[in-house]
């Protein structure tokens, strides 16, 4: 047995969340079970409402999870934040500049202040900002955002990294963009990344391993391994046809969970009307 | 008008606002010179304007009307610091938590409704006519706009600015003086505006009663002695007063709050 041991970065045992809505009991997800490495890439996919992203703020702290073991190890190297996150949302603050926004969490982080403005302008540089470093984000694009919320991240030099589905305002373009430049990015140093998205075609391209979910409450259902070599070319590996396979594959594995889950849905709010009422 | 277009057919462009704020008050007054002129309307309850002119020219020279003016706006400015501070710190404090919040909204709701002018006998007892009572009717006034303004300013914070800081290990220092402080600094001038311009009603009302000087107590005086030009000068000073206030706190707000106004374009 390897368990309480530091070889895995993140550890899930049984993991549970339930809270109490206005109305009823409900259960975000249920018995999950995760082993991730330091340095993996992991994508999780799911329908919607399946508890994806819930888990991924108990991860972050965000929120508690109710039963079952949360492990989040350190490793003790110096100048390395524990975690960051990129959310759907850029999640800036408008009254910074765009190094505003860098200088912001840099301050929080253990990096010495000295370090700062040297990793600030590598930073943006690394992205194409760097001509917009005194600009504040209501003067630049949606992708822009995007791209800053996506170095802000990388800038304290994270062990862990938690994206929830960061891509799915940008339009393709942009979007494929921004796979290749996280890639590029997490390439640096390989910080363990857990990346939720419901895009089945973003995960395999991103990931190391997909973890598929169930519909809410959602558990893991299968683990699909995605050992493409890397580095990899986003559009390129789009003609592989080993992984035409495993996304058609996930696809149909996910299309009972997806309509089951629009099915609820939609009691769901059928519920909620009569209940307004 | 170039295609054959009727004045008043199309909307009027920025600069057709620019020059009808300046003409408009004036064609109204001229309006107003020849109405009295022709005795449309009574000139002994109703001033021709250059009448009232030449009453604030008299009163600036030949009387101390500055020190009026000077002492109204002085008691403004001093009254709505002494209510905004305060005002804000509470109304951040019960933003933020839930108990201050739960000890203080009662008592808000429940004080809140009292016209603050309705305050001014018990302030005369307490510190009887001077200077002190003044202040105070401008800073209860000013005191509640700031609370309630700020307040409800704290809670609209979107949530993921604090989920964003704990992500990152934000210190609460910072999640205050870097998050909640300017994210709140809009609500915070639509409270410090609309407690200035209620300042101004509160100031004239209470010198009337409580005050040697000021605006208000020279319209008191001038009803006394039946001086309607008087009283029509210090209603004009007044307006100006208030159009300064509030033209110098836009623009403070536009300098310093210059994220929101974009974000709305």
């Amino acid at each position: 047995m390897t368990d309480n041991d530091n070889s895995y970065h993140i550890r899930l045992e049984g993991l549970g969340k339930s809270f109490q809505d206005k109305t009823r009991h409900v259960r975000a997800f249920d018995d999950l079970n995760l082993r991730v490495r330091h340095g993996e890439f992991v994508c999780v996919v799911g329908p919607s409402g399946c508890g994806k992203t819930t888990m991924l703020r108990c991860l972050a702290g965000i929120e508690t999870p109710t039963d079952g073991v949360m492990e989040v190890h350190r490793a003790p190297e110096p100048e390395t934040s524990p975690r960051a996150m990129v959310f759907q949302q850029h999640g800036l603050y408008p009254w910074m500049t765009v190094q505003g926004n860098l200088k912001f969490v840099l301050d929080a982080s253990p990096i010495p202040p000295e370090q700062h403005e040297e990793i600030i302008d590598r930073h943006l540089t690394r992205v194409g900002l760097s001509r917009f470093k005194n600009f504040y984000p209501y003067q630049l694009s949606g992708g822009m955002n995007q791209r800053l919320s996506l170095v802000r991240a990388f800038c304290v030099n994270p062990q862990l990294l938690l994206m929830d589905e960061p891509f799915v305002y940008l339009d393709y373009q942009n979007r494929v963009n921004l796979q290749a430049l996280l890639l590029e990015l997490w390439s640096d140093r390989e910080p363990t990344i857990v990346f939720v998205t419901h895009n089945i075609n973003e995960a395999f391209t991103l990931a190391d391993r997909v973890m598929v979910m169930t519909r809410s409450p959602g558990t893991f259902k299968r683990e699909v391994a995605c050992d493409f070599p890397r580095p990899r070319d986003v559009l390129e590996l789009r003609k592989n046809t080993e992984f035409q396979d495993k996304v058609f594959f996930v696809t149909q594995d996910l299309k009972e969970e997806i309509q089951a889950a629009a099915r609820l849905i939609e009691e769901e709010t059928a519920r909620k009307a009569r209940t307004a009422r | 008008m170039s295609n054959g277009e009727r004045f008043l057919d199309r909307e009027p462009s920025r600069r057709d606002e620019r020059w009808l704020f300046i003409a408009s008050p004036i064609i109204v007054l001229l309006l107003w010179e020849a109405a009295v002129a022709t005795h449309l309307i009574d000139g002994r309850f109703f001033p021709p304007p250059h009448k009232i002119f030449a009453k604030i020219w008299e009163l600036a020279v030949h009387e101390d009307l500055h020190e009026d003016v000077l002492a109204s706006m002085r008691r403004i400015v001093v009254g709505t610091a002494m209510g905004f501070f305060p005002g804000v710190l509470l109304g951040i404090g019960m933003g933020l938590s839930r108990w201050t919040r739960a000890f203080f909204a009662p008592l808000v709701a429940l004080s809140y409704p009292i016209p603050k002018i309705a305050i001014l006998p018990l302030l005369l007892i307490i510190f009887g006519i001077g200077e002190m009572t003044n202040l105070m009717v401008v800073a209860i006034g000013v005191f509640f706009l700031s609370l309630i303004n700020t307040f409800d300013g704290v809670r609209r914070i979107p949530k993921q600015y604090f989920e964003v800081a704990r992500v990152y290990g934000v210190s609460k220092r910072d999640v205050f003086f870097r998050i909640v402080l300017p994210a709140t600094a809009p609500s915070i001038f639509t409270g410090l505006k609309l407690g200035a311009g209620y300042g101004l009603i509160l100031i004239v009302a209470a010198e009337m009663i409580a005050a040697r000087h000021g605006l208000g107590h020279r319209i008191w005086n001038s009803w006394e002695t039946y001086i309607i030009t008087e009283l029509y000068a210090c209603l004009f000073l007044i307006s100006l007063i208030g159009i300064a206030l509030a033209f110098l706190l836009e623009k403070l707000e536009t300098r310093i709050i210059h994220w929101k106004q974009k974000d709305a374009d």
